[in-house]
């Protein structure tokens, strides 16, 4: 039996793995001592469960514990990371080097430091959403402090080259942030390996609660930072504040089940991905957005040329997904994304994200696809722009009366 | 957003969806705005010998309140003199629909495509 409305937008957030929730729960009643509490048996559990969910986290991405920093979500990690390093390491230069389709929760982190004196350059992307290294390589100076890259980018999906952008920022000594928040459950990551001197990450989007995250701040070469939050001394002084342990207990789970699960979950969902795919491709005139080859299997960022954005999510109000534009506030304003990858604003216009997940069923993407097929049909049916495609006029030689 | 029950209907059902050809007798077409814009409307109407407006037809690329404006603007005009239907003012139509103030533009829009229609018209059997 299909459940209206059909949830496919992972990307924004998860439900809570019913497993996750039960191992919380304990934590908010009966184990509800303060992990900072050193002189009883509550405070004693309450910290033997946070530091085992520290070791759960930092196993998921190869790390030691100690490199592990609670926070509130990969937002504050993200402040955390970039603004505690160019703050620490500002005597060596004040030059911060970030990408256009960075979440906000960066790029409105690296103009707060800009309007402080700091220097930014923002990378370009390509076409396929990726980086260029050659250009990174370029824009990096000797007065550079820190260069911070996402994994995987939230709308579209695409993973971007840490292992290389790794090599090439501790070549030339630069602190190298990377905002992980999409990646976890869907990339394996190798902190050993990488050459990532900080990473943030939230429970939310891995089946975790929201409002818990984690930086991983490396300890070989050790990295420094200037604490944002101050009172207590929590986290070795990183980040004070009473830690919540119901909350890191979820983190904990979730990320333990990522690390067992994640390989046979992603086979599954990429399948189902793929069907999606195929099923909307029948169409004509239809365009991914993104990289496909480098790309998190549950992402599908797709643009149906010749229907407005806004009215196409109207009509497919029985499936929840994300559009390409926010013009359902006052403003038309196309993903900044999309725009970055060079899409017109009419393909930007018409674009939604769909982001399949771990409840995705075979029948609601097969729903999905003839919906989606009805409604794009009539949509077109109604559509100026369609007939004169299908006449053959080539739209942008058209003199619009703009208004 | 909230849309309202008239832009619900007209968007569900859109009235007189389709075309004319453009240069069979009695036709006048209008087409305003722009794709970048996200919103673009045809507007086609069939006067008779009388002058008066036996039929209408739109194609709208836009949202649920472009494609409702449009739709509603192909019922109202129909039955008129050319002169009273460039009396229909978009505040009639912002009114009759509900429309939030972010979404006036669409009504602006629906009026001047009834303009256009008529210009188009009015050059093709006058001039």
């Amino acid at each position: 039996m299909l459940k209206f409305p059909i949830y496919l937008d992972y990307s924004a957030t998860t439900p809570v793995d019913p497993r996750v929730a039960e191992k919380m729960i304990p934590y908010l009643t009966e184990l509800f001592g303060n992990p900072a509490s050193r002189s009883h048996p509550f405070g004693w559990t309450a910290e033997k469960a946070v530091e085992e969910a520290r070791e759960e986290v930092a196993k998921l991405v190869n790390a030691d514990p100690k490199e592990i920093i609670w926070t509130s979500g990969a937002t504050e990690s993200n402040n955390l990371a970039i603004k505690g390093a160019a703050h620490f390491y500002s005597g060596k230069g004040k030059h911060i080097i970030t990408v256009k389709t960075e979440h906000k929760a960066v790029l409105d982190t690296v103009r707060e430091l800009e309007r402080e004196g700091f220097e930014a350059t923002y990378l370009d992307v390509q076409e396929n959403g990726l980086i260029d290294l050659e250009v990174l390589k370029a824009a990096i100076r000797p007065d550079t402090v820190v260069v911070s890259v996402m994994f995987v980018n939230n709308e579209i999906g695409v993973i971007q080259p840490i292992a290389e952008i790794g090599e090439i920022c501790r070549e030339k000594g630069v602190i190298f942030h990377v905002d992980a928040a999409q990646a976890t459950g869907k990339v394996d990551i190798d902190l050993a390996k990488l050459k990532v001197d900080l990473m943030s990450f939230c429970a939310h989007k891995t089946y975790g609660p929201k409002g818990i995250g984690a930086l991983y701040v490396r300890r070989k070469p050790r990295v420094r930072l200037e604490a944002q939050m101050h009172g207590g001394g929590h986290e070795r002084g990183l980040r004070s504040g009473t830690l919540a342990t119901h909350q890191i207990v979820g983190m904990g789970e979730a990320f333990r089940l990522a690390r067992l699960e994640m390989a046979e979950e992603n086979k599954r969902v990429g399948e189902l991905r793929d069907r999606l795919l195929k099923g909307l491709s029948q169409m004509e005139e239809v365009f991914v957005n993104g990289d496909m080859a480098h790309r998190v299997p549950h992402n599908l960022n797709i643009s149906f040329a010749y229907v407005e954005g806004e009215s196409l999510i109207m009509a497919i109000k029985d499936v929840a997904v994300s559009s390409g534009s926010a013009c359902t506030s006052a403003s038309l304003e196309p993903s900044y994304v999309l725009r970055a990858l060079g899409r017109n604003d009419e393909l930007a216009h018409s674009s939604i994200r769909f982001t399949l997940g771990r409840f995705t069923t075979v029948e609601e993407i097969d729903y999905t696809i003839d919906l989606l097929q009805r409604k794009i049909g009539k949509l077109r049916e109604l559509s100026p722009l369609w007939d004169m495609y299908k006449e053959g006029i080539d739209l942008n030689t058209v003199q619009w009366a703009a208004h | 957003m909230a849309y309202s029950e008239k832009v619900l209907d007209h968007y569900e059902n859109p009235r007189n969806v389709g075309a004319f050809g453009k240069e069979d007798d009695g036709i006048g077409t209008g087409m305003v705005g722009a794709p970048a814009c996200g919103d673009v409307m045809k507007l086609q109407i069939k006067v008779g010998k009388d002058g008066i407006i036996e039929d209408a037809k739109f194609k709208t690329y836009g949202c649920g309140s472009a494609i409702a404006s449009s739709s509603l603007v192909t019922e109202w005009v129909k039955g008129k003199t050319l002169d009273q239907a460039l009396d229909i003012k978009n505040t009639a139509i912002a009114e009759e629909l509900a429309l939030p103030p972010v979404k006036i533009h669409c009504s602006i829009l629906a009026e001047d495509a009834i303009k256009a229609a008529v210009e188009d018209y009015k050059k093709k059997h006058n001039g």
